[in-house]
């Protein structure tokens, strides 16, 4: 944003901004019963401590570690098709929601749409954003209980769910990404008479590129995160498990499967940072 | 040559044999992975032509019209989405308590390394350097490794239903995530300042307060803001695991198919996040 676009406030706004977060604070701190003496005072922290010690030691039988083993699998490969279908769903609704593509900026300067023609292409960008904010204001785990009412139960409808809600995520970062990008090569293109199908694909996107390979990855590691919750709606992983074992109070199971999650999340992590590295 | 970077992988990677061969590397991977995950995941769009897909549909749309739009079920939820925006915010104070100081910790040019430490022992330097850096961040990686409803659940075994539990996981996970960042924003700042004043006779606490603290003050109160955003989000959806808020009207109206109810909450949940990221927007606005 540009600054001179934001309104500077005077100098009584930090305190008036801090003030106002000591009320939230307060007023958040009474309304959610928050007990901290209590929890590390005697009773709260004993009864933490038990559950605790209760979690160990993890159960390392071949059947504990072979199940774990299959979710975090299973949870992995959730996380990467329904990352991968996100970009499928966001990339093309991002053009559409993409104003310097459809109306406005140099695209248009040389070759005006008409009254018309425009007004169909601002309808167009409207119902992109609206699309987009529709997918990403329902959470990951509702779209996860609506597709599993649709199509059953299983891995596939937490895939769905990452896709919907990942792709009108990344269908908005996409988008301001397009918005952003350095004028200066479109001006050039069009200097040589390039059309506008040219110069979104030989002066927009490259530029964009890096940033969509960034910004995926890093959905990539909310994902993995999400799809693992995807199962305690029915949607498979280690969710499933983990929901199943600490309904059924297997303690040393759970532990486990909390061990493949940490495995799983790190090893997620730690690609995604290579590949960054490797190809941004 | 050198006045031209290239972005271009393929040229980037002509140095040696083995980088040369990591797109082609990348890409088989990559596709081989991506097969044997469609068959994990068992996608299989034919179920959306199958039996009842598109007729339940129909049916969870046709539900969600009219809206619930009553005064008696909206006075019922003002409760839960207060409670949600309560959680997310005591849950991101208790993330900032948990992630100054491990993140302060976890900074290497705090602890151990650069200009504050020239002058300490070699011992010194690891006992009181390095053996805390290095717990911290397995402390702070184990925290934020373990997404947050995990941590609800167990923080509901451990000290029973309602919006603690999800404060506490809020607390924890989030901690994690900002102890990270912080000790990466403290140790990207300058070092100019820094040695300027170490060399004008500063003290450590001197450097700390007059070289770190202003240079890294905007992007942490920046970042603090963007998780609070996630936190709403996320307090949102504790509640699927019992730890109140809107998430858990969600999960019972889902389940008991009043699908006009869920559209009235996902409405209330959307206007909470929006009216959210938009004063944590105005704010960074002004710091940044």
């Amino acid at each position: 944003m540009a600054r001179g676009a934001v309104a500077r406030p005077g100098r009584a706004a930090p305190l008036l901004v801090g003030v106002g977060f000591a009320a939230l604070l307060a007023w958040s701190w009474h309304g959610t019963a928050v007990d901290l003496p209590g929890l590390f005072g005697g009773e709260g922290l004993r009864q933490v401590a038990t559950y605790v010690v209760k979690l160990f030691p993890p159960d390392l039988s071949a059947g504990a570690w072979r199940d774990a083993a299959t979710g975090a699998v299973e949870t992995f490969a959730i996380s990467l098709i329904g990352s991968l279908l996100a970009v499928c769903v966001g990339l093309p609704l991002s053009l559409l929601a993409t104003r310097t593509l459809l109306y406005r900026g140099i695209l248009f300067e040389a070759r005006r749409p008409g009254p018309g023609a425009r007004a169909v292409r601002v309808a167009l960008y409207a119902a992109g954003k609206a699309v987009l904010n529709l997918l990403r204001t329902i959470p990951e785990i509702v779209w996860a209980l609506i597709f599993v009412f649709m199509v059953g139960l299983g891995p596939f409808p937490g895939v769905l769910a990452l896709g919907f809600h990942t792709g009108g995520v990344l269908g908005k970062l996409f988008g301001e990404v397009l918005e952003d990008v350095d004028p200066a090569p479109l001006e050039a293109l069009q200097a040589t008479g390039a059309s506008r199908f040219a110069i979104l694909v030989y002066g927009v996107l490259p530029q964009a590129l890096p940033q969509f390979v960034s910004y995926a990855l890093y959905r990539w590691e909310v994902n993995i995160r999400a799809a693992a919750m995807m199962g305690f709606v029915g949607a498979g992983g280690l969710g499933q498990r983990i929901h199943i074992a600490i309904s059924l109070f297997q303690e040393h199971q759970l532990m486990t499967l909390i061990l493949a999650i940490y495995a799983i999340v790190t090893l997620v992590d730690a690609l995604s940072a290579f590949l960054r590295a490797r190809l941004v | 040559m050198a006045r031209f970077p290239s972005a271009r992988p393929a040229d980037r990677f002509r140095a040696s044999g083995s980088k040369r061969l990591f797109p082609y590397l990348f890409t088989a991977v990559f596709a081989a992975c991506v097969v044997f995950s469609v068959r994990e995941a068992q996608v299989d769009p034919r179920v959306f032509l199958e039996g009842d897909a598109l007729g339940n549909v129909a049916k969870f749309v046709r539900g969600m019209f009219p809206p619930k739009l009553d005064v008696e079920f909206l006075g019922l939820m003002a409760g839960p989405a207060i409670e949600t925006v309560q959680i997310s915010v005591m849950g991101t104070a208790i993330a900032i308590a948990l992630g100054i100081p491990l993140g302060l910790l976890a900074t290497s040019s705090l602890t151990w390394r650069g200009v504050l430490h020239e002058r300490t022992s070699r011992t010194g330097r690891w006992l009181l350097g390095v053996v805390p850096y290095a717990a911290s961040r397995a402390v702070l990686s184990v925290f934020r490794s373990i997404p947050e409803y995990v941590w609800a659940f167990m923080f509901v075994r451990a000290v029973g239903l309602g919006p603690f539990p999800g404060v506490l996981a809020i607390g924890v996970a989030y901690g994690g995530m900002l102890g990270k960042v912080y000790s990466e924003i403290l140790e990207n700042v300058s070092p100019r300042p820094l040695e300027t004043l170490h060399a004008a006779g500063a003290s450590r606490v001197g450097v700390i307060l007059y070289g770190l603290v202003p240079q890294a003050l905007p992007n942490v109160i920046a970042y603090t803001l963007y998780r609070w955003e996630c936190a709403i989000r996320a307090s949102a959806i504790l509640g699927f695991v019992g730890a109140g808020g809107l998430g858990q009207q969600i999960e019972l109206s889902m389940r008991m198919f009043q699908f006009d109810e869920v559209l009235t909450l996902l409405a209330i949940l959307f206007a909470l996040v929006a009216s959210v990221d938009f004063i944590s927007g105005r704010i960074r606005g002004w710091v940044a």
